[in-house]
């Protein structure tokens, strides 16, 4: 039996990590979001889990345009970080969990979620940003092994956001059965509203994200009712990254405490956002 | 016939099936660009490069011409014209300036000053 223990919530820009690597995290642009993952991350240093699972898409970096898997799961026991084009992020590959991978992907079938299977991946900064989020001095590792889980969200149509909410408690279910570990930590990736493309570039929403915030954690069937034009409208073409966040409350307790929560305009084009969640109630 | 498609959202491209089958081979094009030595040839004799990956006519003149809203027009990815880009040297702030006829400074100054939020 496995147990989640917290869900976080974060975007996954590659300027963070950018930001990060290149030792800017105290430049006046980027201060005020690095001092808001402070309580975030101390946090998350006290309350390591055996195992983690991260929902992110990736961006023309580990896999093209061939085939756009709705869902998908990696089943490596190792995921080399991808070069993206000007060397890859100084940071470790990421350990993967093929135990895990295999309970899940055959709990979520029997489920009704027929997942595509990636047995080789790199990973991109939607990967390893989180991580970096998390865990801003990995050393030679990251604190645990780290499972993937790949949702399409760019190219339309992606999943609604009532199916990434469900697949969300399917997964707590398929959790909950595994013998393998006793803690897990699940991370929901993007967001928060942005728009990178078109005469609305730029576009940021700070009403709709922090409705977002509030009902990510108090309310997330509200989230889970919203239509892709909802997303697309309200959050920006880019901005409906943030039914992945759906995937992790879904694996979660009907009721959980915030920990911390972060809000910052802009990283580069975009509204960044974080919320850290322990898995019980206080 | 543009990538903007109902519902009703002037200003957004909505990267769908039919936008992602016309831009199929551009943005592999793109995604290619991502190792140095892929790089290299292209720059080496682009309009070759282009042939070699079966791009159209219209998207050969856009790549050549670096004319980022075409590729957008013609089937781009954001994501995966990005990779030209910034082999260019150029930011997604310069790009958000492009599609939104401001300057790459004035983009920032927008985004640093809270996004775009009246758009
Ligand atoms: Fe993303």
């Amino acid at each position: 039996m496995s147990e989640v223990i917290w869900g976080l919530a974060t975007s996954h820009v590659p300027s963070i990590g950018a930001a990060m690597d290149r030792g800017m995290t105290a430049d006046p642009v980027w201060a005020p979001l690095f001092e808001g993952y402070g309580p975030a991350r101390e946090w998350l240093a006290d309350n390591k889990p055996d195992v983690a699972i991260l929902i992110y898409n990736d961006h023309a970096n580990g896999i093209d345009l061939d085939i756009v898997p709705t869902f998908a799961i990696g089943t490596a026991d190792r995921y080399e970080v991808a070069d993206e084009g000007f060397g890859r992020r100084p940071v470790p590959d990421v350990i993967g969990s093929p135990e895990l991978s295999f309970h899940l992907l055959q709990n979520l079938m029997d489920d009704g979620f027929d997942l595509t299977v990636f047995q080789e991946l790199d990973v991109d900064h939607g990967f390893t940003v989180p991580l970096s989020v998390w865990t801003p001095d990995p050393g030679d590792k990251w604190p645990c092994p780290v499972v993937p889980l790949l949702v399409n969200v760019i190219q339309y149509p992606q999943p609604t956001a009532a199916r990434c909410y469900a697949l969300g408690k399917a997964l707590g279910r398929a959790i909950a059965s595994f013998e393998g570990a006793r803690t897990v930590g699940i991370l929901g990736t993007g967001g928060m509203s942005h728009q990178l493309a078109g005469a609305r570039a730029g576009f940021i929403n700070p009403e709709f994200d922090a409705m977002f915030l509030d009902a990510i954690e108090n309310d997330p069937e509200k989230l889970a009712a919203l239509t892709r034009e909802d997303f697309i409208r309200e959050a920006g073409s880019e901005g409906i990254e943030l039914i992945m966040w759906l995937v992790m409350r879904g694996a979660m307790n009907a009721e959980v405490r915030k920990v911390h929560s972060v809000y910052h305009v802009p990283a580069s084009n975009t509204a960044a956002g974080l919320a850290l969640f322990d898995n019980q109630p206080a | 016939m543009t990538s903007r498609i109902s519902p009703d959202l002037p200003g957004t491209y909505v990267f769908d099936g039919p936008t992602s089958r016309r831009g199929l081979r551009m943005n592999k094009l793109f995604m290619s660009l991502r190792s140095e030595a892929a790089r290299a040839d292209f720059l080496a004799d682009e309009p070759g490069y282009c042939a070699r990956f079966g791009l159209t006519d219209d998207q050969t003149e856009a790549v050549l011409g670096r004319d980022w809203q075409a590729m957008l027009d013609l089937g781009g990815s954001i994501f995966y014209i990005y990779k030209l880009a910034m082999m260019d040297g150029l930011s997604m702030q310069y790009l958000g300036g492009v599609f939104t006829g401001m300057s790459e400074a004035d983009f920032k100054a927008a985004m640093l000053a809270g996004g775009r939020t009246d758009v």
